[in-house]
């Protein structure tokens, strides 16, 4: 049997560390998939990159950056209106503390 | 004599101005093809027919007061639903979306209002444009008006398929890895990717940033570069559009190319692509020869690594573009009393987002987090740097490359859907121009067994020209976008 890229406690985990639930069939499903996916994206281990600096972007831009001037916002109403909760013309929240 | 939805852009416009067509009439017609044939076909999660109404109203009476109505006066346009429009709900295609109305309208969108285009509706797609098929909407798969049994292609099959079952004169997508050139392929019609920078994103929602770009879907390459010259263009609010001169890409278009140097990568005929595809794509590109272009084989060895590198860079870019979600200022959102934050959040994510997007988001965590960094992410970003350099050379010896868009031709609804990973390899064609940002066009080349074939062609960064001027002397030279399904 091929070796696990991926355990199912590890799926668990990292689903938690991107805050996304899941049922416990899909941490099997999950689990089984990303084995696959990884190991075809295993494969890059073949590539040689020694000395091969990353891509991040395509375009030679660095740092682009504009004159800091106060424009006139948006307003607040409109900004609020596609808050599932708000009160007082604020997002409500979860209590986090 | 043709009906008023079925004409093209430039038609449409002329017709508009000179009074020959009335705007109203014409998207009335447009509206009643869709909502005769939108049922079988599915291309659109929202159509916005008053304000369209109304809008074509105001374009006529300009028309009549003699006003200036600008370049798209009176046609209608479909944009994909991950384009920001104020007022009109904007979903993504997800349940997260639902019920989302952007308090502003992305650039491009802007620009085509200006020019007095009518935006009729907004497409369907894949959820949050992962996937290639449409089915991944949470509005149900666009179908293929070709035979509604197959995939239109994605992430925005909705908007291809509108263009051919003529719900839509043009339409806008976006292009992470291939969300055009797919479904102008398997629907059989035009779609260009932007190089990247050229087209602001500003109001584009978020998938992978570093790839993605709007561009269009058309019914010939004129109204392709029409609308190219609309929404090209710098744009200060978006930070990696590029600022270049403003460029009217129909002047451009010449049926001629004498001397064009045509490179062939081998590599687009691997083992994945399918017999009728090679023979088709061959076909079109052995035709250049007649018209005074030369073609040869190459090798782009690089492009072995391509797909996993693209996916990899795909799924990290998206896990953290995805992380905005949290159901607080907008999205899907359940109860919040009594819970932890962090579960409440979880909770929102797991029934806000489809199984695809969670397992992109997942993987892209995985692909960026401790110890796997540099395995995963690094690697594929050095890998993207080799597949620029490869194209760098080829590049000094050929003006353009040109392959098959897809490796194999349209296929059933729900044939793949369960497969994650047979679905990335239907890209595998297209992420080589998202990797290195070169603009890339899909144009019709042939039906096999009554299902679309499309060719790609790729050109140098800005080089919107060359790649336009190439598709533009095939279609000219050919019959093959004039086939429309029988819907």
């Amino acid at each position: 049997m091929k070796r696990r890229r991926i355990t199912r406690e590890e799926v668990k985990h990292v689903a938690w560390l991107a805050h996304i639930e899941l049922s416990a069939e899909e941490k099997v499903t999950f689990t089984q998939q990303f084995n696959e996916i990884l190991d075809y994206f295993i494969k890059i281990d073949e590539a040689k990159t020694e000395d091969v600096p990353p891509t991040f972007h395509v375009l030679d831009l660095v740092n682009v950056s504009r004159e800091d001037e106060a424009k006139e916002a948006l307003p607040k109403e409109e900004v609020i209106r596609n808050a599932p909760r708000e009160e007082g013309g604020f997002f409500k929240a979860p209590r986090i503390v | 004599m043709s009906k008023p939805y079925e004409l093209g852009a430039r038609e449409v416009y002329c017709g508009i101005k000179s009074q020959v067509l009335n705007a109203e009439e014409y998207i009335s017609a447009m509206l009643d093809r869709e909502r005769e044939i939108d049922a079988k076909v599915n291309a659109y999660i929202t159509v916005t027919d008053e304000q369209a109404g109304k809008a074509a109203r105001m374009i006529d009476q300009k028309v009549s007061r003699k006003e200036d109505v600008g370049r798209l006066a009176g046609v209608a346009i479909a944009i994909k639903d991950n384009i920001c429009t104020k007022g009109t709900r904007t979903t993504c295609a997800s349940e997260m979306l639902e019920n989302f109305n952007p308090p502003y309208n992305a650039t491009v969108v802007e620009r085509l209002i200006n020019e007095g285009a009518i935006i009729i509706g907004k497409t369907n797609m894949d959820e949050f444009a992962m996937g290639s098929t449409t089915e991944t909407s949470h509005f149900g798969s666009t179908r293929n008006p070709w035979n509604l049994d197959k995939v239109p292609g994605g992430s925005s099959g909705g908007s291809a398929a509108a263009v051919i079952a003529h719900e839509a004169t043009l339409a806008l997508g976006s292009d992470t890895g291939g969300s055009i050139r797919c479904p102008a392929s398997y629907c059989s019609v035009v779609g260009l990717k932007p190089t990247y920078g050229l087209v602001s994103r500003y109001g584009l929602i978020a998938y992978a940033n570093s790839l993605e770009q709007i561009g269009p879907l058309t019914k010939d390459v004129y109204d392709c570069a029409l609308l190219l010259s609309i929404i090209g263009g710098y744009d200060p609010a978006d930070s990696t559009s590029v600022n270049l001169p403003q460029k009217d890409y129909t002047a451009l278009l010449h049926d001629e190319v004498d001397g064009l140097r045509i490179g062939v990568p081998k590599e687009f005929f691997g083992e994945g692509t399918d017999e009728r595809v090679t023979k088709c794509v061959w076909d079109a590109v052995q035709r250049f020869e007649g018209f005074g272009a030369s073609y040869a084989e190459l090798s782009l060895p690089s492009l072995e690594f391509a797909l996993a590198a693209y996916y990899i860079t795909a799924m990290a870019e998206a896990s953290s573009n995805l992380a905005r979600y949290d159901g607080l200022r907008y999205g899907y959102s359940g109860s919040i009393e009594g819970s932890h934050w962090s579960t409440v959040y979880s909770k929102n994510r797991k029934i806000g987002f489809g199984s695809e997007v969670r397992r992109r988001i997942i993987l892209g965590t995985y692909a960026l987090s401790a110890g796997y960094y540099d395995r995963y992410y690094l690697k594929a970003l050095k890998i993207r740097t080799l597949i620029r350099r490869d194209f760098e050379e080829v590049f000094k010896e050929f003006d353009v490359l040109m392959g098959p868009t897809m490796p194999i031709p349209p296929f059933n609804i729900g044939e793949k859907i369960h497969d994650p990973l047979a679905l990335y390899m239907c890209d595998v064609l297209t992420v080589p121009a998202n990797l290195t940002g070169y603009p890339a066009i899909s144009i019709p080349c042939g039906l096999s067994g009554g299902l679309p074939i499309g060719l790609q062609i790729i050109a140098k960064p800005f080089d919107e020209e060359t790649v336009l001027r190439t598709a533009y002397t095939f279609e000219k030279n050919t019959e093959f976008h004039r086939e429309r399904p029988k819907i």
